[in-house]
């Protein structure tokens, strides 16, 4: 069992370590057709590790679930001088549902990525980094050592970085995959402090010995160590108010954004909640701090997608408002409800992903007013990512359904018994009903505005996007599609936009397409190969993209029906379920009545006044600029300046100062035997005083 | 077995010896270092091997010979878990420096060419560098006190000349400033060695060690703690008594920064490690906060400074500093654990800031500059082994998990949280918390430096040659009007080169040239432009308009660092398990 584990988590690693070095091998052979040999070589080492990795863990899971629950097992035991870390792992039927959601979705964004990134000449390294990000999460999922989780945890962090940064040509999303792993690194700093109280106080690091512990522990510090590792789980899930990385993450290609920033990585947090249950049901006042982080996360960041343009910033915005709903289900002490919540989510969002990739892919643009009407054109993903949507409104009988109606049902439990005191549990359910109609509300937008109506643009796809001027520029004949399709703004609002009207010929990617550097900066040029979207005709993606989406429908659909059991509750709450039904529906009403009046324009425009500062997700970036970004960088000049003058300052005015005492004593040897001499008799005269007053 | 241990200093100071006979071509002086430093690189592996890994406490190996009978000196060596790391690390770092200096083409001083001998005097540095070696491995090995003192000597002065001849333009400056800083720390450290001596009448580290500061009263203690304190806190650097280190890098040559990087600090926390806390028990609790304190200080001030530096190497000198700060933190606690990851950053950070000197200085080589703005970005297009390697150096270096460089700070950390009984709780939390701010600033700097360095869309920076031969001062002026011409760069480092490239954009065709007053220009082009005209120009080895990657003799130093900082950031009990027996030793704990 042990064995098969260590296999399930092994398999990507050593997928990685192969695709990193043996992807190019042999080298020097760069450019052109050799180039899609290694990418072919690399998909073959990335996806075949995957799909045996992804069998293990079905079985694993298999086993687990129907019979012998727990199993550890430690490989070595590491001394650190204070309390040991036992290299080990673990298998229960938690960790071995998440596996498989973890397994699976990292199989279908594989095979997905062979079409989406075909031609790009950095596949190899991509398709390497999702391979060791799999395997990272995968031992976070497995770990009996909360330390071991912790390495997991960070390396998941530099895998985000690496792939939201994939597109490095610009800088954009260089700043983006920055900001990820600091924020996140912020949280993580609580989270290995919040390890270090309870393994102290514990007596051990291995979790389960941490879990039987709880009830010997003071209050003061399980509630101590639980805020600390909320801290972890605020950055990982971007939660309130570590939550500004994950809408600027989806400057990655989409289908990490799909693995990592929907589907997996982020949902670590709420794992780890879940993992550490038995501690967090220990510390009322966390849960308390959890609902309401969790109550204004999701409304607030359900409000935001309300209003973005950014077909992905709306999915990004929807990720932390569903992540906030297993928070929520998590403070009301439901975490069977969080975790079915956290594997239909993983299913659905990461199948509304993949599905808007394609829609991005076809369409040439991130922004929804450059879609609409591609119903017809494409046929089998408006049927995926409209089961996609309807599992994110919780509508019947899609799996979202079953487990936001577990969600809801354990947050209205929770008033009126359970560990969170009254105000908070009230605001959470009140926050988690009216989150229900936003949803609907700008599901049903996002639905609407991509595939119904009349397409806005004109079959140009480079002119909806920031890049118009580079656009426009970029006709060398090898480079027909050089235009960035995958423009990936990640502020609407960018002033990269005004730029591109400065833009001249020299700059951007028709300066590429003549340099001689060994890396085109335009890396997803093939994407384009084949859609002929300038002559207006858009058709369906390949089919290595295709499948997967199709293949993520499936438990999108049918995922409920199996997890209603797992949940541990008996069937579905029809009060409950009939209410969120019914506020969805009004949602989407409304925003369907809007939308009737003119499909043209954004229904979002009857918000008003309220429009801007909700597509600014209320500046809460603006507002961590000027709280803690500025100020530091003040701080670090201030510090180079104060090393420079005072610090060094004095070392060197030492040395001034040694030179003219030096240049004063030597004022005395003057060369004049005279002085010498009576200087001699003058200390001869003072000695003579001396020892005669003194004697 | 005892041989190898004086074989390990006789080898080096031989080889360097036989280099006085004046003979041979580049061929020959190539075969000779590498020869002499592999084969003493051997030696340590002998060494290693021979101590095996029983994890029984003691000195293995030890030779003890009368050197000075009148004076009770002792010719006294020995190894333990606590030296043989430092050992290995010096002898191999020696050992890829030598290979590094075998790389074909390049401009830097620091080079071993195949025939003729060049004007970069080839012969002396490997002498100078065997005498280093000689020297550091000696104050690893050494169990006399007066002994390690004189090994702690030999060290300055190749260094020193490593500085002043192999330098760039500000060299004599960084290498009085060195030479006198570390002189004058060692004065003290001489003092606080004398002080032990003629308190307690021996010499003999083992037997003082296993003292425990017996006979010492606790004033005397804490008088010759400060004293042998402030002596290897100059080397180590700690905060404030750090500024040598900056210049001595930014000038030293690429192996001269490796080496005084990777070993030389080293040799100040070895100290902490084998003197000053052993010994002096009593002095070291009562100094231990003000210790931490430092340490913290350096952290956090060492992390600021990074993100406002604008120079690649200069930035890893300063986060040098930050690092050794958790070392020192690690001491501070007088903890096992604390002393664990002491010993376990050292190794680490030699491992992972030599390899970022050896990268800046393939950088520096390559650009004809470590500024960073004048770098211009893109670099994992231009050369992505090199920006790869950069990659990963700075990733181990921030601390990752799963690489060297986490475990010691994360153990410093835990350190801090349970300090020995005696200090105070809540100011070594204090520590701990402001280390944990000091690891976000960490990340934050490498971060940001790679984004500016390695990603965005690359640029041709052109170097005039005027401009190389200006010294630091002009330089800086020529940086300067550079920022006066894009105007707003300052108010955001992350902004700098975007405004840059903006910059260039608005003018359109023509190149944004700078030249200042002393007639240094510095050009920054956009590759179209470069490609035209100046693909023959400046100081970047051009060779047909192109940059190699990285050269299969810098792959073969590099390589075996990234290596280990996989192998003890996945394993760390590799070391652990050498240092955990010897620290309970040294705390006289169980």
């Amino acid at each position: 069992m042990i064995a098969v584990t260590a296999a399930v988590i092994l398999l990507p690693f050593l997928a990685a370590v192969a695709g990193l070095l043996g992807s190019r091998f042999p080298r020097g052979a760069r450019g052109g057709a050799a180039d899609l040999a290694a990418n072919r070589r690399a998909a073959l080492i990335a996806i075949v590790p995957a799909v045996l990795s992804m069998l293990l863990a079905l079985w694993t899971a298999y086993v687990s679930l129907t019979g012998t629950g727990v199993s550890t097992g430690t490989l070595d035991v590491i001394p650190t001088g204070s309390l040991p870390i036992s290299v080990g792992l673990l298998v229960d039927p938690l960790a071995a549902s998440v596996a498989v959601l973890v397994t699976v979705v990292a199989l279908a964004v594989q095979v997905y990525s062979v079409g989406y990134l075909a031609g790009d000449r950095r596949y190899p390294s991509y398709s390497a980094f999702i391979s060791l990000f799999t395997s990272a999460m995968l031992l976070v999922v497995h770990a009996a050592d909360l330390l071991v989780l912790y390495v997991g945890w960070e390396v998941m962090g530099l895998c985000s970085y690496l792939l939201i940064g994939h597109w490095w040509e610009d800088r954009a999303n260089s700043r983006a995959a920055v900001k990820a792993f600091l924020v996140t690194r912020i949280g993580d700093v609580g989270f290995l402090f919040g390890i270090f109280v309870l393994g102290m106080a514990a007596g051990s690091f291995r979790i389960a010995d941490v879990i039987s512990q709880v009830p010997q522990m003071s209050s003061g510090t399980v509630v101590t160590a639980t805020l600390l590792l909320l801290a972890g789980v605020a950055g990982k899930s971007a939660q309130v108010p570590l939550h500004t990385w994950l809408p600027d993450a989806m400057a990655g290609p989409t289908p990490i954004s799909a693995l990592i920033h929907a589907a997996t990585m982020v949902a670590a947090g709420i794992f780890l909640v879940a993992r550490l249950h038995p501690v967090f049901a220990g510390a009322g006042p966390t849960l308390d701090v959890l609902a309401v982080a969790a109550a204004l996360g999701m409304l607030g960041a359900a409000l935001a997608a309300l209003a973005q343009d950014d077909l992905k910033r709306v999915l990004a915005y929807s990720t932390i408002s569903q992540l906030a709903y297993m928070a929520g289900a998590l403070a009301a002490g439901a975490d069977g409800a969080a975790i079915l919540h956290l594997i239909t989510h993983g299913a659905f969002k990461a199948l509304l992903f993949l599905c808007a990739g394609i829609v991005i892919h076809t369409v040439g643009s991130n922004l929804m007013s450059a879609m609409g009407g591609l119903r017809g054109r494409l046929p089998i993903t408006f049927v995926t990512m409209t089961v996609g949507f309807a599992a994110l409104m919780g509508l019947p009988p899609v799996s979202g359904f079953f487990s936001k109606d577990e969600v809801l049902v354990s947050m209205e439990r929770a008033l009126a018994a359970g560990p969170l005191t009254d105000a908070a549990a009230l605001l959470l359910y009140g926050c988690a009903l009216a989150t229900v109609a936003v949803t609907g509300a700008y599901a049903t937008r996002a639905w609407l505005r991509t595939f119904f109506g009349e397409r806005r643009a004109v079959p140009l796809p480079e002119s909806a996007t920031p890049h118009t001027g580079l656009a426009k520029s970029a006709t060398t004949p090898g480079f027909p599609e050089s235009t960035t399709p995958h423009t990936d703004a990640p502020e609407p609002a960018s002033p990269r936009a005004g730029l591109s009207e400065l833009a001249t010929p020299h700059t951007g990617p028709s300066v590429t397409a003549h340099t001689d550097s060994p890396e085109p900066t335009t890396p997803h040029t093939d994407l384009f190969g084949s859609a002929p979207s300038r002559t207006g005709g858009l058709r369906e993606a390949p089919a290595t993209m295709l499948w997967p989406v199709i293949v993520l429908a499936v438990p999108t659909l049918l995922l409920g029906f199996t997890g209603v059991g797992f949940a541990g509750a008996a069937d579905v709450h029809w009060g409950t379920a009939a209410l969120s039904v019914l506020l969805a529906l009004l949602g989407a009403a409304v925003v369907y009545v809007v939308w009737r009046g003119a499909p043209l324009a954004d229904p979002a425009r009857v918000l008003g006044p309220f429009r801007v500062p909700l597509e600014r997700a209320f500046y809460v970036d603006s507002l961590y600029r000027a709280l803690f970004v500025l100020p530091v960088l003040h701080l670090a000049r201030l510090v180079a300046r104060t090393d420079d003058r005072v610090i060094d300052g004095a070392v060197r005015g030492s040395g001034r100062a040694t030179l003219s005492l030096s240049g004063l004593v030597r004022l005395t040897q003057n060369g004049n035997a005279q002085l010498y001499v009576t200087a001699v008799l003058a200390g001869v005269l003072l000695l003579a005083v001396g020892a005669v007053v003194l004697g | 077995m005892s041989w190898v241990l004086v074989a390990l200093l006789v080898v080096p100071l031989a080889g360097a010896l036989m280099l006085l006979v004046p003979y041979g071509k580049g061929r020959l002086l190539r075969a000779h270092a590498l020869t002499v430093s592999g084969v003493t690189f051997a030696l340590s592996l002998v060494a290693a091997v021979a101590y095996g890994s029983d994890g029984a406490v003691g000195m293995r190996l030890v030779t003890d010979l009368a050197w000075v009978p009148w004076l009770n000196l002792r010719f006294h060596l020995g190894v333990d878990g606590v030296s043989l790391p430092l050992v290995v690390l010096t002898t191999l770092l020696t050992f890829l420096c030598f290979v590094y200096m075998c790389r074909e083409g390049g401009n830097g001083p620091d080079r071993l060419p195949r025939g003729e001998l060049g004007p970069g005097r080839p012969r002396a540095l490997v002498f100078t560098l065997l005498l280093l070696e000689v020297g550091v491995v000696g104050t690893f090995l050494a169990l006399d006190l007066l002994l390690f003192f004189v090994f702690f000597e030999v060290v300055l002065i190749p260094m020193y000349f490593v500085i002043a001849i192999w330098g760039g333009h500000a060299r004599r400056a960084a290498a009085n400033k060195f030479i006198l800083y570390t002189l004058l720390g060692s004065v003290v450290l001489l003092i606080g060695l004398l002080f032990v001596w003629a308190r307690t009448g021996t010499l003999d580290m083992v037997a003082l060690a296993s003292a425990h500061g017996a006979g010492m009263p606790r004033s005397a203690q804490t008088l010759a703690f400060v004293a042998i304190g402030v002596g290897l806190a100059v080397k180590t650097p700690m905060w404030p008594l750090h500024t040598w280190l900056p210049a001595a890098h930014t000038e030293a040559p690429t192996v001269g920064s490796v080496l005084l990087a990777g070993v030389l600090l080293k040799m100040g926390t070895y100290g902490f490690a084998r003197i000053a806390i052993p010994i002096l028990p009593e002095g070291a609790a009562a100094v231990a906060p003000w210790l931490g304190a430092f340490a913290v200080i350096g952290i956090v001030y060492g992390c600021l400074a990074c993100l406002a530096q604008r120079d690649l190497k200069r930035m890893i000198a300063y986060s040098s500093i930050g690092h050794m700060g958790f070392v020192l933190l690690g001491f501070a606690t007088l903890t096992p654990v604390g002393l664990n990851a002491a010993l376990f950053g050292n190794i680490a950070h030699g491992l992972i800031t030599a390899l970022l000197f050896f990268v800046v200085g393939g950088i520096k080589e390559r650009y004809g500059t470590a500024d960073i703005p004048a770098l211009g970005g893109g670099m994992l297009a231009r050369l992505p082994h090199l920006a790869s390697l950069l990659t990963f150096a700075c990733v181990a270096s921030l601390g990752l998990p799963g690489l060297a460089g986490f475990w010691g700070e994360m153990l410093a950390l835990l350190g801090a949280f349970d300090p020995a009984p005696g200090l105070s709780r809540p100011l070594f939390l204090t520590f701990m918390v402001l280390g944990g701010i000091g690891t976000v600033l960490t990340a934050a700097y490498f971060l940001v430096m790679l984004s500016r360095v390695t990603h965005g869309r690359p640029t041709e920076t052109v170097h005039a040659p005027l401009l190389a031969a200006v010294g630091p001062a002009e330089t800086r002026e020529a940086v300067a009007a550079a920022e006066r011409v894009t105007e707003k760069v300052t108010a955001d480092a992350e902004q700098v080169v975007e405004e840059t490239m903006a910059g260039g954009e608005d003018s359109g065709p023509v190149d944004t040239a700078v030249v200042d007053d002393t007639g240094g220009a510095m050009a920054r082009r956009d590759t179209e432009g470069a490609r035209g005209s100046d693909s023959s120009g400046g100081g970047g080895r051009a060779r047909g308009g192109r940059v190699r990657d990285v050269t299969p003799h810098e792959l073969a130093a590099w390589v075996p660092l990234v290596v280990l900082i996989l192998l003890f950031g996945l394993w760390p009990k590799a070391l652990l398990s050498l240092t955990d027996p010897v620290v309970h030793g040294l705390l006289g704990a169980p």
